[in-house]
């Protein structure tokens, strides 16, 4: 598939390879710095700054796991008395129906369980995972993505990307190679 | 493709202790090390045959259970006043073990622990596998066991509900919710290398599967950064909830009126006892793992003395817990309370008694040696013994408090059965069984996290960008 | 058996000629009839030469197997179960004839409403009146009967469980000859001949052996049959019989008398060796009660004094307590009766300690003079119970506290003499006709009879035997004629006083029984008459005046004839004084035959209700022990489950060792009843069988027995875990408050110590007293003798499992009420208690807060109700309840195939399933019934009625003690008010803050003064 040209196939990005984690951040910095909003790096672990690098500074992981913790633990609550106290209260070993230090257990226990799930499941949707099929795959040295290489992507869809004098900037980063990302 | 040549590695400055990860590795040795006893390695005899020993003793668990549902609980050893016998020690026992995980996975995470980062995948594994086990138990030892979800939250026909002020109400909270969240963190935690695994596979079958499961991760920096946001939640809130289970648990007794369980000293000596029992767990899979998969280079010396270091600490919680206990039964005077006391030291489950606090309180000592921390060999042995007095103390704890509590008349002994011995030793086959399935189809140690311990991925932001 | 080649020949009926037989007539055959008839049909064809012919052209195969007897009867049962107990479960109707029922007439009846039934129980000859409830035609539960002078309410567990033995499904279901199935048509024509033969020589062959009989019309019968054939004779024969009793009465006045108590006015009681509170003394429940009342420490109380050999819970209830052996006994009775002033021919030299004793006793009997009593066990000698009578007499009391009758029995013979003479007649040949009408001699007769072999020979041409059960003596005779239970079939019989009570049957019989009646008929030639005339006639003949239809209907309505009790007769003890027969040698180990507290003579080794029955002392169940003391087995070197072999005169018998607390020292005690061979599934092969050491000449102790340990192990099922009252460290827990009089009357309170004042809460105390009803139960320990009667009413009333002795072994039995048994100090001759436990139904219930699907919870009338169909069985409510009164089904125990026990079950209370808990729920069935009463009666008189004190649960009801009491306690006037205002009222482990509903009164004893206690111990210690 690397034989298509830009014509009959618009590319999407175009992507460069770089060794280590430091050539990395210094390139996506300068690239940033230039003037490229619309790019993206990747690594194969979490590489520390990258994500400021690249302009992507506030995610919204936090809040969502927040307001979940919240739900759940209320729905906890609110349950067990709603279920001891309003729809079938009942004389249990003496005790009163709003007997609530009994009842924070499983209050703290949604909690958690509603912001642990939260936390994945909000992290996997803002990361628009699952995702069968993404462009930057169709790139075959991409796949060592996740081993040992580094990338750092300008989309087409960045304002400032012109393919040629893109490519050119890149090769300014001097990176191991760059490859076209067709779409 | 250029073949990789390795760099080499200097021992960070701050750390001149046996390395966390040893020498000559890079992203890409990693990476292969680790992926190809999943994608390359070949399944050995070997593996076979210790596969059919756990899966028969994981079948022997199903036919015990089997036999158990046709002729009810009555099979067991358990009586009045003995209600409680094996299936809750083990209930305690697997739910104790399973806390050396989310321990390792989530607090020592907080901690910035780094030489966490190459044995918590397997620590998680082997508390989600734990608390599977657990989680039999409660089930089970119900009379009617085919009834055992109306203890879910829904309310019955005649809308009624289950009962809230009951601590095994709270168990069904705690327990599940600890097992959904390990199998959370834990499956988060795999996301990158299942990436990574699925870029590096051959066969076609294998790369779609791991594919599937890799949800299409690309590594974006934007993913890294949500990432890791997320998985410091989740560290975040497993660690109140790794020690409210144990806790938790503790309040099926503690919450009681029979001497012997009611009393305050339970919630902090049984998450003591948990962690104690837990880390003896990772050490005995440990040790023969990386011999068996030449992991020694990831899981050093230093873990496993760590390790020790932990179940020495804990060990010594745990000992004060019993002695609060003995001191209290003298000081408060109560009658059954001191009662109870003799009756550990002098009744017929004395031997249980002695044996426990001789494996629990006195052998573990000698992890104040050197020796004993880093000698792999005694260090195995000595987490055996660990595990064997943690379950002794859920003996006594449970068995001897019960069977003589306040009337005289209704004192009774407890002798377990063959079911009783079949339904233990076949869930540790189980245990056993997923072990031994993971280690091959899964990277038992965390690919991203080891890569990040490497010098190489410590960066340094660039002067000129911070204007 | 050779004798079957002689006597196969013998008359082999077939009713009826039919053609050829096939299947389609078969079952049209069977289809015509039901219920008892279509069982009768069924043995005829299985007698009838068609039948066999057809079996084996319809089956060849299967009929040579079935119709060797054995595999018949299962062929019966097979057949049985899908047609004829279809049929069975159809034939509960009433009698065709008229019988009357106790507080609701028949006609009109009401589905689900029970109705009451007076008739009694009878029991080695003396009647227990009893109230049947019936449900649908079907008798479901045995109740003292109120208005009864015997019983005032109470009854013993012996009546209770005789409801099991109704359905017993092993009884014997047809008449059989050889083993083989016949009609009774075919045994009435086969004894025929025989009979008319005997009345050619005046019945010189024919020999009647009964058990006790106090019925007068039986009786009667059998007296008209010997006017008519003179040379018949009569024996009677009962394992456990009052020979010595009998004989004592003859030695002291020439003639058998009945002696009767009355307790009520007795302030000193002076036992020899008589359990004179336990089930099977002659009035016990009676006695229980009037002893009872006598034990309440605010009015004024009595003092009893027991000397005794083999701990009893009469021992147990003792304000002294002296273990002695048996065979010293006499020496000590002497003793006291020089004491009383009775002129005693020999004045024996006794341990100080018993001189002590025995100086206290006879002083405190000499100051109440007219108002105490001396009762002597039946085991004691003639001589012993003669001795008896004077000192009685000396001391005035005669006509005061004891009381002389004409006797019960209707024929008082010794017994072990009578079945001398019969087995001699029998050796000798003179034995042509043998009816044998209940009983078990093979299993139970003195050894050195050798009854069996006697049987077997060939020296009777026709054995007949009337039986429940097919048993050891069933299969030695050729005839074995089902009988029918006391609840199938008419009769009548006296109680200990004398009254008589009609014996009206409730239920048709279910395996067309016979009763001895209806076999006197035969004999005496006048088939036809059934006992419902019989019975009729003879009370028509005693009846002057007035019209017998009413009188007939007051006496069944009543359950006793008015005016039949013994009046008090004048006998005049003779000057004798008796000998004192030759002291045993006092190093020899003495052997001590008891009746076994739960099985009785054996009787009852089929009932699982009583093998189940915790026995009063060791709690044992299913199975009988060796007894011995402790001071023996620490010098024996014996300990709990080691199993020995006893020895009497080279007869052995095997059986584990129970130490037993207050067991004299050097003497061992074996219990009757058990090792039956041919009982039934329940009691074939429990325990071990002491018979063959048994002999007429030393039928209840002999000295000079052997003891070897076997080395085997051997557990014995006792549903008590721990007997005394200290803890092995040393500590005394506070379970059962007591103290004696003087102590109690400085300190009333002295119980109430452990109390929790009602504020000490973190949780506000829930209001009940704006409920109609608050539920509450007050059990006076003074009262209780631990008769057990409450665990068997308890048992029948809520459908209670038996669970068998493996299952009891482990602690698994169900008992919603026990009863523990606790001794203090010094064990070989502690201080003993009993406390009744049921559900203590605590306002703060532990049980409830642990139950994670509120399968407990509590009633706004403060009873702690189990939902059965809500509960998954987690047991966390058991370990959390500090009373241990919880039950769970670990298996399923309950039998939900056998179809006579769907009939015996309360309909009224649920059956458990398995892996479910229950417990005690204060009867919550007849609570809710009289809080219907109670609102329709309101209703229809439109004011406000409220359940009040006549609403009792099942052990209430039974208690022969009044020991419990249960009311409403927001009914100010309530009695249960009353008991718990008493200052001896406490809370069972009151620290933990529980707040029982149910309390107990402390028990307060009332010993001599000058015999303490405590000095009493150090002597007996040594």
């Amino acid at each position: 598939m690397s034989g298509t040209t830009a014509l009959e196939n618009p590319v999407y990005g175009l992507m460069a390879e770089f060794d280590s984690p430091q050539e990395l951040l210094d390139a996506a910095h300068k690239t940033h710095s230039a003037g490229y909003k619309d790019i993206d790096a990747f690594s194969p672990f979490p590489v520390e700054g990258l994500a400021d690098a690249i302009g992507f500074h506030k995610n919204a992981v936090a809040l969502v796991v927040l307001i979940c913790g919240i739900i759940g633990g209320l729905s906890g609550f609110l349950l067990q008395v709603y279920v001891a106290v309003i729809t079938y209260p009942v004389n249990v070993g003496g005790r009163p129906n709003f007997s609530w230090p009994s009842f924070i257990i499983v209050t703290f226990e949604l909690t958690i369980l509603f912001g642990g799930i939260s936390a994945a499941v909000g992290m996997l949707a803002l990361n628009g995972l699952p995702m069968p099929y993404h462009p930057v795959f169709n790139v075959p040295a991409f796949s060592k993505a996740s081993d040992n290489k580094f990338f750092l992507l300008v989309s087409s869809a960045d304002p400032k990307f012109d393919a040629a004098r893109t490519r050119e900037f890149l090769k300014g980063l001097a990176p191991r190679a760059i490859s076209e990302v067709p779409s | 493709m250029a073949t990789q040549t390795p760099i080499p590695v200097e021992v960070p400055k701050e750390d001149q202790r046996v390395p966390v990860i040893e020498p000559g590795h890079s992203f890409a040795t990693i990476g292969e090390k680790v992926s190809n006893i999943v994608l390359r390695r070949p399944v050995s005899l070997g593996w076979v045959f210790g596969f059919l020993v756990m899966f028969s003793g994981m079948n022997m668990l199903l036919f015990a259970l089997g036999y158990l549902f046709m002729k009810g609980t009555g099979i067991w050893g358990i009586t009045i006043p003995i209600g409680w016998g094996f299936a809750i020690i083990n209930f305690v026992w697997w739910i104790g073990i399973g806390h050396a995980g989310t321990l390792i996975s989530a607090i020592l995470a907080l901690l910035r622990q780094s030489w966490r980062n190459s044995i918590n995948r397997f620590a998680e594994a082997m508390t989600l596998f734990a608390v599977a086990c657990a989680g039999v138990f409660p089930l089970v030892h119900t009379g009617r066991p085919w009834l055992a979800y109306w203890m879910f939250p829904y309310p019955n026909s005649m809308n009624y509900w289950p009962q809230f002020r009951s601590p095994l109400i709270w168990d069904v909270f705690a327990v599940s919710t600890y097992g959904t969240i390990s199998l959370v963190f834990w499956f988060v935690g795999l996301i990158p290398d299942l990436a990574t695994l699925r870029d590096r596979a051959e066969n076609p079958i294998i790369q779609k599967v791991f594919g599937l499961l890799a949800m299409g991760w690309r590594g974006s920096a934007r993913h890294w950064h949500r990432y890791e946001t997320a998985y410091l939640l989740l560290a975040g809130l497993a660690t109140p909830l790794v020690l409210s289970v144990h806790t938790v648990v503790s309040f099926d007794f503690a919450v009681s009126i029979v001497p012997g369980w009611h009393t305050t000293i339970f919630p902090p000596y049984f998450v003591a006892g948990a962690i104690y029992s837990g880390f003896a767990m990772v050490v005995c899979l440990a040790i023969p793992i990386r011999a068996v998969y030449g992991m020694e280079d990831f899981i050093t010396a230093r873990h496993l003395e760590n390790s020790a270091k932990v179940m020495l600490a804990t060990g010594l919680i745990v000992g004060y817990g019993y002695f609060i206990e003995a001191f209290m039964g003298w000081y408060s005077g109560n009658t059954f309370d001191s009662f109870l006391l003799w009756n550990r030291l002098h009744g017929p489950y004395a031997p249980w008694y002695m044996s426990l606090l001789i494996s629990n309180i006195f052998i573990p000592q000698l992890f104040w040696l050197k020796y004993f921390r880093t000698s792999t060999f005694w260090l195995w042995i000595l987490s055996l013994v660990i595990l064997v007095g943690m379950w002794l103390e859920r003996f006594i704890i449970i068995v001897v408090s019960l069977h003589r509590d306040f009337l005289n008349s209704s004192w009774g002994m407890y002798y377990p059965t063959k079911w009783d011995w079949m339904t233990y030793i076949g869930t540790i086959g189980m245990f056993l069984t997923f072990m031994w399935l993971f280690v091959r189809v899964l990277p038992m140690v965390s690919i991203a996290e080891l890569r990040t311990l490497l010098p190489e991925a410590h960066v340094h932001e660039a002067e000129e960008v911070h204007k | 058996m050779d004798e079957n080649s002689k006597l196969k020949g013998g008359p082999d009926v077939c009713p009826g000629k039919r053609g050829q037989l096939d299947l389609a007539t078969v079952k049209a055959e069977i289809e015509e009839t039901s219920g008892p008839e279509y069982w009768r049909s069924l043995e005829e064809l299985a007698g009838s030469d068609e039948f066999r012919e057809m079996m084996h052209r319809e089956f060849p195969k299967g009929a040579s197997e079935w119709l060797e007897s054995f595999s018949r009867r299962g062929f019966l049962k097979t057949m049985g179960a899908s047609l004829a107990l279809a049929g069975l479960t159809g034939c509960t109707k009433l009698p065709d004839t008229v019988i009357v029922p106790y507080v609701k007439q028949p006609e009109n009846l009401i589905p689900g409403k029970p109705m009451y039934y007076a008739t009694a129980y009878t029991l080695g000859g003396y009647a227990s009146p009893i109230i049947v409830e019936s449900n649908m035609f079907r008798p479901t539960k045995v109740e003292g009967n109120p208005d009864h002078p015997a019983s005032l309410g109470g009854t013993d567990v012996y009546a209770q469980a005789s409801l099991l033995d109704l359905y017993d499904p092993d009884r014997a279901q047809t008449v059989t000859y050889m083993g083989d199935v016949r009609s009774w048509t075919a045994f009435t024509e086969a004894v025929r001949g025989p009979i008319s033969v005997q009345k050619g020589i005046a019945g010189a062959g024919v020999r009647i052996l009964t058990q006790s009989v106090s019925s007068p019309t039986l009786a009667g019968q059998i007296r008209d049959y010997l006017k008519a054939n003179p040379q018949a004779k009569w024996h009677v024969y009962e394992p456990i019989n009052r020979d010595n009793v009998n004989e004592g009465a003859k030695m002291a006045f020439g003639e058998v008398v009945e002696t009767r108590y009355d307790l009520s006015k007795a302030d000193v009681i002076v036992s020899l060796d008589a359990d004179f509170l336990y089930a099977g003394f002659p009035g016990n429940t009676r006695y229980i009660r009037d002893f009872a009342s006598r034990r309440n420490p605010d009015a004024e109380m009595n003092r009893l004094y027991v000397v005794e050999s083999t701990p009893s819970s009469t021992g147990m209830k003792a304000d002294h307590r002296l273990p002695v052996r048996a065979a010293n006994i006499e020496n000590l009775a002497h003793v006291l009766a020089a004491g009383c002033g009775v002129a005693s021919s020999a004045t024996p030299s006794l341990s100080d300690q018993e001189t002590y004793y025995v100086m206290a006793a006879s002083k405190d009997l000499q100051d109440h003079g007219g108002s105490s009593v001396v009762i002597v066990g039946d085991h004691q000698p003639p001589a012993l119970h003669a001795l008896a009578h004077q000192i009685n007499a000396k001391l005035g009391n005669i006509g005061k506290t004891v009381f002389y009758t004409e006797p019960v029995d209707a024929n008082p013979a010794n017994r072990n003499q009578s079945l001398h003479e019969l087995v001699e007649d029998i050796r000798g040949g003179k034995v042509d006709l043998l009816l044998i009408l209940g009983g078990n001699p093979v299993y139970d007769a003195p050894a050195e009879l050798e009854f069996a072999s006697a049987l077997k020979s060939n020296a009777v041409a026709l054995k007949v035997y009337l039986g429940t059960h097919n048993n050891e003596t069933a299969v030695l005779c050729q005839w074995h004629v089902p009988e029918a239970h006391y609840l199938e079939a008419w009769s009548d019989a006296r109680a200990y006083d004398g009254s008589a009570s009609i014996v009206q049957p409730l239920i048709d019989p279910l395996y067309g029984g016979k009763s001895a009646h209806e076999i006197i008929t035969i004999l005496a030639g006048q088939p036809g008459l059934t006992g419902h005339d019989l019975v009729q006639q003879y009370w028509q003949k005693q009846h002057t005046g007035g019209d017998f239809e009413t009188f007939w209907r007051k006496s069944l309505h009543d359950g006793w004839i008015a005016g039949t009790t013994y009046a008090p007769k004048n006998v005049s003890a003779k000057g004798i004084s008796p000998q004192r027969s030759q002291p045993a040698d006092a190093n020899a180990i003495e052997l001590n035959f008891r009746r076994d507290p739960s099985i009785y003579d054996g009787r009852f080794a089929n009932n699982g209700w009583l093998q189940e029955l915790p026995k009063p002392l060791t709690k044992l169940t299913w199975d009988n022990p060796v007894m011995i003391g402790p001071a023996m087995a620490s010098r024996l070197k014996l300990s709990f489950k080691d199993v020995v072999e006893v020895e009497l005169n080279g007869k052995k018998v095997k059986g584990p060792i129970w130490i037993q607390a207050g067991h004299p020292d050097n003497m061992v005690t074996l219990f009757l009843g058990y090792g039956r061979t041919r009982a039934g599934r329940a009691g074939t092969g429990t325990g071990h069988d002491a018979y063959p050491l048994r002999t007429s000449q030393a039928p209840w102790f002999a000295s000079g027995a052997k003891l070897t340990p076997t080395g085997e192990i051997y557990n014995l099922a006792s549903t008590q875990g721990y007997q005394t009252m200290e803890t092995p460290d040393g500590s005394d827990r506070p379970l059962v408050m007591e103290t004696d009089l003087e102590e109690y009357k400085k300190e009333p309170a002295f119980a109430k110590e452990g109390e929790v004042p009602k504020e000490l809460t973190l949780y506000p105390a829930v209001d009940y007293s704006k409920e109609m009803y608050a539920w509450g139960m007050a059990i006076d320990l003074n009262a209780c003798v631990g008769c057990n009667n409450c665990i068997v009413a308890c048992q029948s009333e809520n459908n209670i499992a038996v669970v068998g002795y493996e299952q009891t072994l482990k602690g698994r039995h169900m008992h919603w009420i026990r009863v523990d048994a606790y001794y203090q100090g010094d064990r070989n001759n502690p201080k003993g208690y009993f406390q009744p436990v049921p559900c203590m139904q605590c306002e703060n219930a532990p049980c409830e807060l642990v139950c994670p699907v509120g399968a407990t919870v509590h009633s706004s009338e403060g009873l702690n109700d189990m939902v059965y169909n809500r509960c998954i069985g987690t047991r966390y409510c058991s370990n959390n309840c500090p009373y241990k009164v919880r039950r769970f089904n670990f298996l399923l125990f309950q039998d939900w195939e056998t179809p006579q026990y769907k009939m015996m079950r309360n309909p009224d209370v649920t059956i458990r399933s398995r892996g479910v808990m229950e417990k005690c729920t204060y009867c919550v069935q007849r609570i809710n019934e009289h809080k219907i009463d109670a609102e329709t009666a309101s209703v229809r008189e439109g004011k406000d009625v409220r359940v009040g004190d006549e609403l009792k649960t099942a052990c209430q009801q039974s208690c022969p003690a009044n020991a419990i009491v249960f009311g409403n306690l927001n009914d100010a006037n309530s009695a249960v008010n009353k008991w718990k205002a008493q200052s001896r009222n406490y809370s069972l482990l009151a620290e933990l803050n529980t707040r029982p509903r149910t309390t107990y009164l402390a028990e307060v004893r009332n010993p001599n003064p000058e015999l303490k206690p405590e000095s009493q111990h150090e002597r007996s210690a040594g």
